[in-house]
């Protein structure tokens, strides 16, 4: 130790403040035990995940098969048959929904955060956040009851699905893209206003393009939330067994409500059954893994750096 | 443009040059943050192809001021202007006057360096005329980006880089980038909230060196927290004080910029650019 020979020297000879202080150890073991309550916390809350992950590709991959993707379940009693009907269903079904949400919710949030003021500013709020609570299957008895009032009762329709993920998808584009625009900064705004620039082009070609990438992260993981729905899908869009891929004509299956029926239902050939379920729930992870790393993608790609 | 009602002055296409300064007049000017009072009472008036420094100690109003002179203050929720501005006679604050076509010919500069971070130094640049909704020919836009960046002293530092982000770019470049974005609209008047107090000292020189080439084009108005700065690049100095911390700001005197620093006819103002306070 080098503070040996300093201590040596009676001239230099003084209590180190840095060695010798007695809280040193006791902040230490402090910073340690807290290292590893916080290390245990996030490894306690990977257990689930991880053997979720584990067990749904084991048990899904035996389902797994080039006939599960190209082929529907029509007339198919126990083993073959496929769930492209239900693939094709749920892309249709979140597709438009993302459709009907996205200029809704992203207006909602440019009205929110650019225009808004007040109490309406402040109601609108609340009862987006209200929405973002609402329990899935009342979005789908709304959807339901909707239609119902012009269709005539028993009606089932993809689209039906989609306004009813729609109920639930606005509310997270509208939080979600609200927080991205709050981070634009106001200088930049400034600085169009001050080129002489009305605030509408000012939101479109200044705000909007710097939120870019936070915009369409926002939206990527609303459809991951709602692409797995099944308690509204359920009284919307209806049990199905033939591929239907017209969201306005028909009922329409889609893959969480295939794996539901075909565990609930399983029929007499129950392990060809439950395979189908497994791999159809592996599919419906994979689509969301799919999302979430396209949204790192694209956020990677067109993020702005704002100081 | 047809769809804004008439604004301050006939609205010549942008790229036309030297549409000249223009006299700024304020006339009993309050400005206000809800119910605070900001500023008190401020006639004085802008002489065009002159260099103006706004000088004062902070919360003073000096920066609430600038900003009431292109309709930016009442950006702020809650801010009000009451009193008379008008640009060679014709008041900006007047009935059906679009505060958008005021700021486009009553230009701004910031205190933050604050180029558009998705666009690229010449979208920078031209984004004036992208922004207002002129179709203006290529050509006719790269002439007005390379005649803006020559005008801000930028042009021979980026003319090899035009499609890379302005974020790129030093603080010093990226404060002359904002005013070369800021005189491609050509405006009449240029206003500059504080900036090189962001920047180091060659790069302010560059900018003061820049400010005095300037003047013979626009009417300028600073804002600066460094006396020195409005000693060596004004011509015209307002000094402005506030007499206790939430009183309003007001202007103690205005004179000729040597009259203020060597011979100013209030003792406030002798005691701030002495450097007895603030």
């Amino acid at each position: 130790m080098e503070s040996a020979s300093v201590a040596d020297n009676p001239a230099l000879a003084r209590p180190s403040t840095l060695l010798a202080s007695g809280a040193g150890w006791r902040r230490r073991a402090k910073d340690r035990l807290m290292t590893v309550l916080i290390g245990g916390a996030f490894a306690l809350a990977m257990i689930p995940l991880i053997s979720l992950v584990f067990e749904v590709t084991k048990r899904g991959i035996p389902g797994l098969s080039l006939a599960f993707f190209t082929e529907d379940a029509r007339g198919v009693v126990g083993e073959g048959g496929g769930a492209s009907h239900a693939i094709v269903g749920t892309l249709v079904i979140t597709g438009v929904a993302a459709l009907i949400s996205v200029p809704i919710g992203i207006m909602g949030a440019i009205y929110l955060n650019e225009y808004g003021q007040g109490r309406l500013r402040r109601a609108l709020t609340f009862f987006v956040d209200v929405m973002t609570g609402i329990p899935s299957i009342v979005a789908g008895l709304f959807a339901y009851a909707l239609f119902e009032l012009f269709l005539g009762p028993g009606i089932r329709l993809g689209v039906m699905g989609s306004v009813a993920l729609s109920v639930l998808m606005i509310p997270i584009v509208i939080r979600s893209a609200e927080e991205v625009l709050k981070i634009v900064p106001n200088h930049l705004r400034e600085a169009a206003y001050a080129l002489g620039t009305p605030k509408w082009k000012t939101i479109v070609k200044v705000v909007l393009p710097t939120a870019f990438a936070g915009l369409v992260t926002g939206v990527m993981i609303a459809i991951a939330r709602i692409v797995g729905e099944t308690a509204p899908l359920l009284v919307t869009t209806g049990v199905v067994d033939s591929m239907n891929s017209d969201p306005f004509h028909g009922r329409m299956q889609n893959l969480a409500v295939y794996a539901y029926n075909e565990y609930r239902s399983p029929g007499v050939f129950k392990q060809a059954a439950y395979d189908k379920a497994w791999a159809a729930a592996l599919t419906l992870i994979a689509i969301v893994m799919l999302l979430n790393v396209a949204a790192r993608l694209v956020y990677r790609r067109y993020k702005t750096e704002i100081r | 443009m047809g769809e804004r009602p008439a604004g301050v002055t006939s609205t010549e296409p942008v790229t036309k040059v030297g549409r000249g300064a223009k006299t700024i007049e304020v006339r009993d000017v309050n400005l206000f943050y809800g119910d605070f009072h900001a500023v008190e009472d401020v006639t004085m008036t802008v002489a065009p192809n002159k260099v103006t420094a706004l000088i004062g100690s902070s919360g003073c109003g000096k920066t609430t001021f600038l900003r009431s002179l292109n309709r930016m203050h009442e950006l702020t929720p809650g801010a009000r202007v009451d009193g008379h501005v008008s640009l060679d006679g014709e008041d900006i604050y007047g009935k059906g006057v679009d505060p958008v076509e005021v700021r486009r010919l009553i230009g701004m500069v910031f205190q933050q360096p604050n180029p558009f971070p998705t666009m690229s130094i010449y979208d920078n640049v031209a984004a004036g005329l992208n922004l207002n909704s002129r179709r203006v020919p290529k050509a006719q836009k790269d002439a007005v980006v390379e005649r803006s960046l020559r005008g801000a002293n930028l042009w021979e530092e980026v003319k090899d880089r035009l499609d890379k982000p302005g974020s790129g770019l030093s603080g010093g470049q990226q404060q002359r980038l904002c005013i070369a974005r800021a005189i491609a609209v050509e405006p009449e008047v240029l206003l500059m909230d504080e900036p090189c107090s962001a920047l180091d000292p060659l790069a302010t020189l560059a900018i003061e060196d820049l400010i005095a080439e300037l003047k013979n084009r626009y009417t300028i108005v600073i804002v600066t927290h460094n006396m020195q700065q409005a000693a060596r690049a004004s011509d015209v100095t307002a000094f402005f004080n506030l007499d206790a911390t939430g009183k309003p700001g007001h202007l103690v005197e205005v004179g000729a910029t040597n009259e203020i620093f060597t011979n100013p006819t209030e003792k406030q103002t002798e005691d701030y650019v002495s450097g007895r306070f603030g």
